[in-house]
């Protein structure tokens, strides 16, 4: 596991107290270097998000984030349920769509 | 600041995203393209944040959200793709257009 990988995975937990938690680096799916950890994909499962939007989950995320987001991470796919929604799509995880280039750098 | 104002509330839709829509330079900015083409949703002002990066770094200080793509209906932030997607997914994006006027093609 990667520095911001690991820095990643320790501030959600702490902060979110998930039931479930799944930090995925996704950079090799994109055109980016080997070993690069620009590329992220969260799965958290919390009960803090009860009653809290979309939009508003994902914020609380980013905001947690906020120090990797202004470093090396430019994309973070986010995956907020509830301990309810996520019994109810059994455990379901949405595929991230294929890289299409990007801007090539 | 005002700038922006006026850009995100210069259409019902706005999409900055990278790449242009017919022909998306990223996978998350494309799932929107397609998410909106499957509502019968292709008119709409789009921004190519890779050619401009004026744009590029200063819409996600004003949305405050780190990244592209990101999507707004009547001048208000909805998200980027994954919340798009799970709208749709939800049916939830059909009654967002609606509520901006637009009819989802997925309704006839």
């Amino acid at each position: 596991m990667g520095l911001t990988e690991t820095s990643i995975h320790n501030k959600l937990s702490e902060r979110l107290k998930p039931i479930h938690l799944d930090v995925i680096n996704e950079s090799n799916m994109h055109n980016v270097p080997k070993g690069s950890e620009t590329h992220f994909k969260v799965i958290i499962v919390s009960d803090l998000f009860n009653g809290k939007s979309l939009l508003q989950r994902h914020r609380m995320v980013n905001e947690l984030l906020a120090e990797e987001l202004s470093g090396s991470v430019h994309a973070l796919s986010i995956q907020a349920k509830t301990s309810q929604q996520w019994e109810d799509s059994n455990h379901h995880i949405t595929k991230s769509p294929p890289c299409l280039g990007g801007s090539g750098k | 600041k005002k700038y922006f104002d006026e850009l995100v509330h210069s259409d019902k839709i706005v999409v900055f995203m990278k790449g242009v829509p017919e022909q998306p330079m990223c996978g998350f900015s494309n799932a929107v393209v397609q998410i909106l083409r499957m509502h019968g949703v292709d008119n709409y002002t789009f921004h190519n944040v890779l050619d401009d990066q004026h744009i590029r770094q200063g819409i996600k200080t004003y949305s405050d959200w780190p990244t592209i793509p990101q999507v707004y209906m009547k001048g208000e932030f909805v998200g980027g793709c994954d919340i798009l997607l799970q709208m749709h997914r939800e049916g939830d994006l059909i009654d967002k257009l609606n509520e901006i006027g637009v009819r989802s093609a997925l309704l006839d």
